[in-house]
C-alpha cells in the first residue's frame, strides 16, 4: 500500500510529468489560457492515461511479452492510445459540447500528448506491477491536470502584465513554466526525506 | 524548390516559430552532443516518413489517413531506437525513453498532415529535410547554452575558465524552460530587426 501512494505522489507532484519530464508541453502551453478549458482537457487526459496505463499494460505482459512481439510495442501502444482518445472525444462531444468546442484542435491531439506515450514507456522501463501502473496512469494525470490549472490561472493574471513585445505568448510561458518548475523542486523532500 | 527547405531553417523554424516539439526539445538538451544525436534521429524519422507518406498519399483513404501516418512513423522510430541501441549505446542509454518518444513528436505528423500527404516526392523529402535540419540546429542551439554555462563545456570540450561555478539550474528542468523561453524572445527580435531591413530595401 504505501508503495502505491509513494507512485501517486511521485508521479503527480515530485516528479511532475510536465515540470520535471517535460511531457505534454503542447497542450500546457496551447491550452492553458483559461481555468475551464484547463480542467476539462486535464480531466480528459486523466482518463485516457488511467485507462492507457491499464490497457496497454494488459497487452504488454499478456501478448506481446509471450510471443515476443516486443518490437511492436511502440506501433501498439499508440494505437491503443489513438483508440482511446477517439472514444473520448465521443464521449464529450455528447455529454459537453461547449466543452468540446472550447478544447477544439487540442482533443484528437491528446493522441500526441507525448505524456500518455510516455506514461506507457516509463511504466515498462520500470517494471511496475498491474496495479502499480493504474496508480502511476492516474498519479501523471492528476499531475498533469495540477500544472495545467496552475498555468491556466497565472495566464489569466498575465494579461493583464506589462511584458516586453518579444516575449508575448510562447516566451513568457516558457519562463513562467521554468519558475514553476523550481517552486516544484521544493516538493522534492517529500519522498526521499 | 530550395524555398521547401530554406523555410524550415528559420522563416517556419519548426521550435522557435511554430513550437511543436517541446518535449525531446526541452529533455534532452542538457549536453549538445543529445540535441545533435536527438536532432539527427528526428530528421531520420521526418525525412523517411514524409517520403513513404508522399509516396503513398494517392491510395489512402482520407478518414483512415492519421492511423496510418501513425504506423508508418511508429514503424521508423523503432528502426531508428534499435539503430541507435545497437551503435551508439550510451547515447542511446542517455536519451532514454525520448526516442520512442519520436512517435508522438508533433512536428513529424504536421508535416505529414500539413505537407508530405499534398505534395510529390521530391517536395517533401526537402521540406522535411529542411524541418529536421532547423529542429536539430535549435536543438544544438539550446544544447550548447545549457551546456557552456551548466557544465562549462561544449561537446564535451571545456571552454569556461578553470574557477567558473557550473550554473546547476541550466541543467535542471527549470533551466531548460527559462532558456528556450529566452531563445524565443531574441529569436523574435532578430526577426524583426530582419524584417524591417527587408522593408526598408524594397521600399
Amino acid at each position: 500500500m504505501e508503495e502505491l501512494i509513494l507512485i501517486l505522489i511521485a508521479a503527480s507532484i515530485t516528479n511532475n510529468f510536465v515540470l520535471t519530464y517535460f511531457l505534454g508541453i503542447c497542450p500546457f502551453i496551447g491550452v492553458s489560457n483559461k481555468i475551464d478549458s484547463a480542467i476539462g482537457l486535464g480531466m480528459a487526459t486523466t482518463f485516457v492515461m488511467t485507462m492507457a496505463a491499464t490497457v496497454t499494460w494488459l497487452i504488454y505482459y499478456y501478448i506481446l511479452v509471450p510471443y515476443n512481439l516486443v518490437f511492436l510495442q511502440y506501433v501498439t501502444f499508440i494505437l491503443v492510445i489513438a483508440s482511446f482518445v477517439q472514444f473520448v472525444e465521443m464521449f464529450i462531444r455528447k455529454v459537453s459540447p461547449a466543452l468540446y468546442k472550447a478544447l477544439g484542435i487540442f482533443l484528437p491531439l491528446i493522441t500526441t500528448n507525448c505524456a500518455i506515450l510516455g506514461l506507457t514507456l516509463f511504466m515498462v522501463l520500470r517494471n511496475y506491477t498491474f496495479l502499480e501502473s493504474v496508480v502511476f496512469g492516474l498519479g501523471a494525470g492528476v499531475g498533469f491536470t495540477l500544472a495545467l490549472v496552475i498555468m491556466a490561472g497565472i495566464r489569466e493574471e498575465l494579461a493583464f502584465a506589462d511584458i516586453p513585445e518579444a516575449l508575448q505568448g510562447t516566451g513568457i510561458t516558457l519562463i513562467i513554466a521554468g519558475m514553476l518548475a523550481l517552486a516544484f523542486m521544493g516538493f522534492g523532500g517529500i519522498i526521499s526525506g | 524548390m530550395i524555398k521547401d527547405f530554406i523555410k524550415g531553417l528559420w522563416r517556419e523554424n519548426p521550435i522557435f516559430v511554430q513550437v511543436l516539439g517541446m518535449c525531446p526539445t526541452l529533455a534532452v538538451t542538457t549536453k549538445a552532443l543529445f540535441g545533435f544525436s536527438m536532432g539527427m534521429a528526428t530528421t531520420f524519422v521526418v525525412v523517411s516518413s514524409g517520403v513513404v507518406i508522399s509516396a503513398i498519399r494517392k491510395f489512402v483513404p482520407e478518414q483512415v489517413r492519421i492511423p496510418m501516418f501513425t504506423v508508418i512513423i511508429a514503424t521508423f522510430v523503432t528502426a531508428a531506437d534499435y539503430f541507435l541501441k545497437a551503435n551508439f549505446f550510451q547515447i542511446s542509454k542517455a536519451l532514454g525513453p525520448y526516442v520512442p518518444l519520436i512517435v508522438v513528436n508533433c512536428i513529424i505528423l504536421g508535416r505529414a498532415e500539413a505537407f508530405a500527404s499534398k505534395h510529390g516526392v521530391l517536395r517533401s523529402f526537402l521540406d522535411a529535410l529542411g524541418m529536421g535540419v532547423g529542429f536539430t540546429c535549435a536543438l544544438i542551439i539550446l544544447g550548447s547554452v545549457r551546456e557552456i554555462l551548466g557544465a562549462g563545456t561544449i561537446f564535451g570540450y571545456r571552454i569556461m575558465w578553470a574557477h567558473f561555478t557550473n550554473w546547476i539550474v541550466m541543467v535542471l528542468p527549470a533551466g531548460a524552460f527559462i532558456t528556450l523561453g529566452l531563445l524565443v524572445g531574441i529569436f523574435n527580435v532578430a526577426d524583426k530587426k530582419i524584417k524591417a531591413k527587408k522593408q526598408k530595401a524594397q521600399g
